[in-house]
């Protein structure tokens, strides 16, 4: 791998990843609009998607003025295909039960904090702005999924039966976030994004606590699952987003 | 107007507490939920506010089936938004009941034992983008016409909730007209979506109101009540004079061949819904009915475990001080 990496060229794919994490994430979740358990949960649902559509907006807009071909956040969003998207792959697990949405959510929220407060230091400074308004949103976010997945891990046998079950099954995706690429690598040298190895010890330390008052055990085995910063995606994307970008695509002339 | 064919309950109440009753509300005060109150009074609230937070439940179905597919991140959000409001009011409305005596948990069996009812409305298809621009113009236009006046009903709690509701409410009837807007100025195939999208909304939209109640005696129970503000002829007539310059504004045709301006009566004239679909789809024949309710029967039972688990949860944490004692 070469050592030299353009940075304009790095900042666009690392705005990518961000925004392109925060769109999936949240167009998941709004896949649960009027189907969750309680009336709270619609709303406290609802309110996650809005939150990280928003973020969308603003990563991809900073993603396309960087690039500077004159691509919009909408364009980014709705005209590239699988292999240029540059989520994590945990967001694109699909919703579930309630209980995987929730884990996921967790899981992504714990590392999602301590990122959007490395960024908020961004020697850049339209990222660190950027980062601090998602950070205050996020904040609350982790509040209420590490909350819920204590409630639920240490509720009834059956809930924290599905609790460890989400567990199990979403916790090789989540090595991803934390190992960086060159693309990571030269950012965080650049100053513009956090050392992500640095967020490592922070999300450890939350997990484990959270998940030992959940009375869920974290799952043995190191394999993880990787690519998804990449390009390099599960089926389930694809899927998404032919549903998402259905009328964009297919009516190329129009505006909305 | 999210309650529809509510019907008034009889009272046999001591006709002195009736009359001080009625004189209280004569007088413009509100009765809030630990005054006496006529039983009639009561369940014909529980009715009215109940099918109220059930069609603000069910109303995110239609929505939320365009959320995932919302053609730019802004109709995204805007419509999570939106959708997002139309939860709290569901949650206001319930709680509102709630100090009438009946549990949220006892709204919903009831709603998914076919016993409550939500507004026809909902039982039809969201088939296109614009038909996203069509509820919030057009259904959400026929929602406020009957929640403005309610924000003066004389119970306490609905009077509040409504004038919470009234403000989110005029926001997504805006966003809806702006997205049929933006579709009627749009490309030929857009176009084309917005004149469907108003063929086929506006006579469910026009039965929102309910068939004509003016010789009804449970409308006017309630009217004197004030629980129901206006007739249901009244509301529709104004929704008529409100929308047609709209649509007019729009280039759009409504789908009226009779539909003209009576300038004696300072109004349109117009034609009357198809009654016989309204009281199908009241009886669950409507085109959506079935996932309807199917949907949120779903939601009820897969959401059982969540429930379980955070009362399970609670149990253990009431009972965590003791043990420690």
């Amino acid at each position: 791998m070469s050592a030299v990496v353009d940075l304009d060229a790095a900042m666009f794919e690392g705005l990518c990843r961000l925004g392109d994490s925060t769109l999936v994430l949240g167009h998941r979740v709004s896949e649960w609009c009027g189907h969750a358990p309680v009336l709270e949960e619609d709303i406290a649902l609802a309110n996650t998607a809005l939150d990280l559509i928003g973020q969308t907006q603003m990563w991809l807009g900073l993603a396309g003025e960087v690039e500077g071909r004159g691509r919009t956040a909408d364009a980014l969003a709705f005209h590239r295909d699988v292999w240029e998207f540059r989520n994590l792959l945990l967001v694109e697990r699909p919703n579930g039960d309630f209980g995987h949405t929730l884990m996921r959510q967790f899981l992504f929220d714990a590392w999602h904090q301590p990122m959007l407060a490395g960024l908020a230091q961004s020697q850049d400074a339209r990222v660190a702005e950027i980062a601090e308004k998602a950070g205050k949103e996020v904040a609350y976010h982790l509040e209420r999924s590490a909350d819920l997945v204590i409630r639920l891990g240490d509720g009834s046998d059956e809930s924290h039966a599905r609790m460890q079950d989400a567990l199990d099954m979403l916790w090789p995706y989540t090595g991803e976030m934390m190992v960086p690429d060159a693309t990571d690598i030269a950012l965080a040298e650049a100053g513009i994004m956090p050392d992500l190895t640095g967020l490592r010890g922070t999300w450890d330390a939350l997990v484990r606590d959270v998940l030992a008052e959940a009375t869920l055990v974290i799952p043995d085995g190191s394999f993880m699952h990787k690519g998804g910063k990449q390009g390099q995606h599960s089926e389930h994307l694809g899927h998404m987003l032919a549903i998402m970008q259905f009328l964009p695509r297919a009516y190329p002339d129009a505006t909305w | 107007m999210y309650a529809q064919m509510v019907t008034s309950e009889a009272t046999q109440d001591d006709p002195e507490k009736l009359a001080a009753f009625q004189a209280r509300i004569d007088a413009g005060e509100k009765i809030e939920p630990k005054d006496w109150m006529p039983e009639g009074y009561r369940k014909t609230l529980i009715r009215q506010i109940g099918q109220h937070a059930h069609s603000e439940i069910v109303g995110q179905l239609p929505e939320g089936n365009w959320i995932t597919r919302a053609p730019t991140l802004e109709r995204k959000a805007i419509l999570l938004a939106k959708v997002q409001d139309e939860a709290g009011h569901g949650l206001y409305l319930y709680c509102a009941a709630e100090t009438l005596g009946v549990s949220r948990d006892e709204l919903t069996e009831a709603l998914l034992a076919g016993k409550m009812k939500y507004s026809s409305i909902f039982n039809y298809p969201t088939l296109t983008w614009a038909d996203i621009g069509a509820v919030g113009w057009l259904v959400d236009g026929a929602a406020i016409m009957n929640q403005v006046p309610l924000q003066r009903t004389s119970f306490g709690p609905y009077s509040r909730a409504m004038i919470r509701i009234c403000k989110e409410e005029s926001f997504h009837q805006r966003q809806g007209f702006d997205i049929m807007r933006k579709m009627a100025t749009g490309t030929e195939a857009q176009r084309r979506m917005a004149q469907d999208a108003l063929n086929r909304f506006w006579y469910p939209s026009l039965m929102m109101f309910g068939p004509s109640d003016k010789d009804s005696v449970h409308s006017a129970q309630s009217m004197r009540w004030k629980i129901k503000m206006n007739t249901n002829d009244e509301l529709r007539q104004k929704f008529v004079d409100q929308t047609v310059p709209q649509a007019e504004y729009l280039g759009l045709t409504v789908p009226d061949p009779d539909l003209r301006w009576n300038a004696e009566k300072g109004g349109y004239d117009f034609s009357e819904p198809d009654w016989t679909e309204f009281f199908e789809v009241l009886k669950g024949n409507g085109p959506c009915n079935a996932e309807r309710l199917a949907a949120r029967q779903k939601a009820w039972d897969d959401g059982a475990w969540v429930r379980e688990g955070l009362m399970a949860h609670a149990a253990k944490r009431a009972a965590a001080p003791l043990a420690a004692e």
